[in-house]
């Protein structure tokens, strides 16, 4: 029905997050109908970025300078470190807005499944960092799950002789959220975490 | 084929966008696998937490396909230990390590209700030793328990203070002293009941660990899970 060329636009757009054949196919053909508003200038910004973006060697986010805009940025608090399990991590800090600090991306998190140990993540580099007299706190902001605060109560552990104050975000009830609608081990957490009003 | 048990989540692993495959150690059904839809979704994320209790429903067409899982949550023993470092590695090791040893859809109620009576029992102060009855139970039901009521040399059943490498049964202190480099120490709180020191839990640990194995992981040829390995560093 359609030449090589758009079908492999298809498969290769099936393989983003969010889009199956059906939905890749709708979008090859929105590209296509829209060559020169559309698909001239996103392959133009894939191939540039595809040649530009790098791993920054400090932090591990994604930027196409090295180290990145957040770790070049001298408006930064260089006290603060905040330790994440991947870019989208980081970038969903960022999107708060409410930390002004630096971070360090782990790249995944300690897993016995899949086979995942310390020497697999980016923890040997994170606690050379911490060693810096700059850095006076690490926020662990692994995510809330078995998996992320094994990784978390590890990295607490390897830190334990950095002389810096590791602190962890607080589990519990999200903004918004009401009790009856959330789940047990939600209000189990939010319980223990309590703080007096 | 349908069918409803008690299970305790062990592992998951994602799939595709929204899936996910979780492996459960149900009451009457073993270590079973399953899709569980929209897996990877907020709602669910917190009931796909390893140690978590569930009342899970499998539906599949034919017996040996994966199938699929619905899920409700019994008790979230993960959320309970989230701060709790050993406590957590604890649940991460049992679970982990229920995951290698178990083979899949062969019923283990005895391996089950021990998981259970540990992830209830990290609540209590005597947790290490409830651990390590944990790991000579999931020995014992997979066949490789060792006999720890009487002297494997004299027969006695008082004193007994070692355990045979060779054979998992116990030797008094008597009759092991002269091989006492080559034995396994025998903490006293796994004849007489009770909770163990520090020591003897690290015993126990180390006795577990070696006949855990030799006889269920070594055919398999793997290792005992590094989340083990992380709870005995954590321990020691």
């Amino acid at each position: 029905m359609v030449g090589p060329e758009i079908e492999r636009l298809i498969q290769l757009l099936s393989r983003l997050p969010g889009l199956g054949p059906r939905s890749a196919r709708r979008a090859a053909l929105r590209l296509v109908e829209k060559r020169e508003a559309l698909l001239i200038p996103l392959g133009q910004a894939m191939a540039e970025a595809a040649a530009k973006v790098r791993t920054c060697s400090t932090c591990g986010n994604f930027d196409t300078i090295d180290p990145c805009a957040v770790c070049a940025d001298p408006r930064r608090d260089p006290a603060l470190l905040c330790v994440v399990e991947d870019v989208a991590g980081l970038w969903a800090m960022e999107r708060t807005g409410s930390f002004r600090g630096r971070y360090a991306v782990l790249g995944g998190l300690l897993s016995a499944l899949d086979g995942i140990g310390p020497e697999d993540l980016g923890i040997e580099s994170l606690v050379a960092r911490a060693h810096a007299p700059a850095i006076t706190e690490v926020i662990l902001a692994t995510p809330a799950t078995v998996e992320g605060q094994t990784t978390a109560h590890y990295v607490a552990e390897r830190l334990a002789g950095c002389g810096v104050t590791v602190s962890g975000l607080a589990h519990g009830v999200p903004v918004g959220g009401e009790l009856d609608h959330l789940d047990d081990g939600t209000i189990t957490a939010a319980l223990r975490a309590r703080r007096v009003f | 084929m349908e069918w409803d048990d008690d299970a305790i989540v062990l592992a998951v692993r994602r799939h595709g966008e929204t899936g996910a495959v979780a492996s459960l150690l149900t009451r009457s059904h073993g270590r079973h696998a399953g899709l569980v839809h929209g897996g990877q979704a907020k709602a669910n994320r917190a009931v796909l937490q390893p140690g978590n209790a569930v009342r899970a429903k499998w539906t599949a067409r034919l017996p040996e396909q994966l199938g699929n899982y619905r899920l409700e949550m019994l008790q979230a023993h993960g959320a309970a230990f989230l701060d709790d470092p050993a406590r957590l590695a604890a649940l991460g090791s049992a679970c982990a390590l229920a995951e290698a040893a178990l083979p899949e859809r062969q019923p283990h109620p005895v391996c089950h209700a021990a998981l259970a009576a540990l992830l209830y029992a990290l609540e209590a102060e005597s947790w290490p030793s409830v651990y390590v009855h944990f790991e000579l139970a999931l020995l014992r039901d997979l066949g490789f328990g060792l006999d720890l009521t009487a002297c494997a040399a004299t027969g006695r059943t008082d004193d007994l203070a070692w355990v045979s490498p060779k054979t998992g049964r116990a030797v008094s202190r008597e009759a092991g002293e002269p091989y006492r480099d080559r034995l396994f120490r025998l903490p006293a709180f796994l004849v007489e009941g009770g909770e163990g020191t520090g020591a003897d839990i690290r015993a126990g640990l180390e006795l577990s660990g070696f006949f855990l194995q030799r006889h269920v992981l070594d055919p398999r040829h793997t290792v005992l899970p590094a989340a083990r390995g992380r709870l005995v560093g954590r321990l020691g």
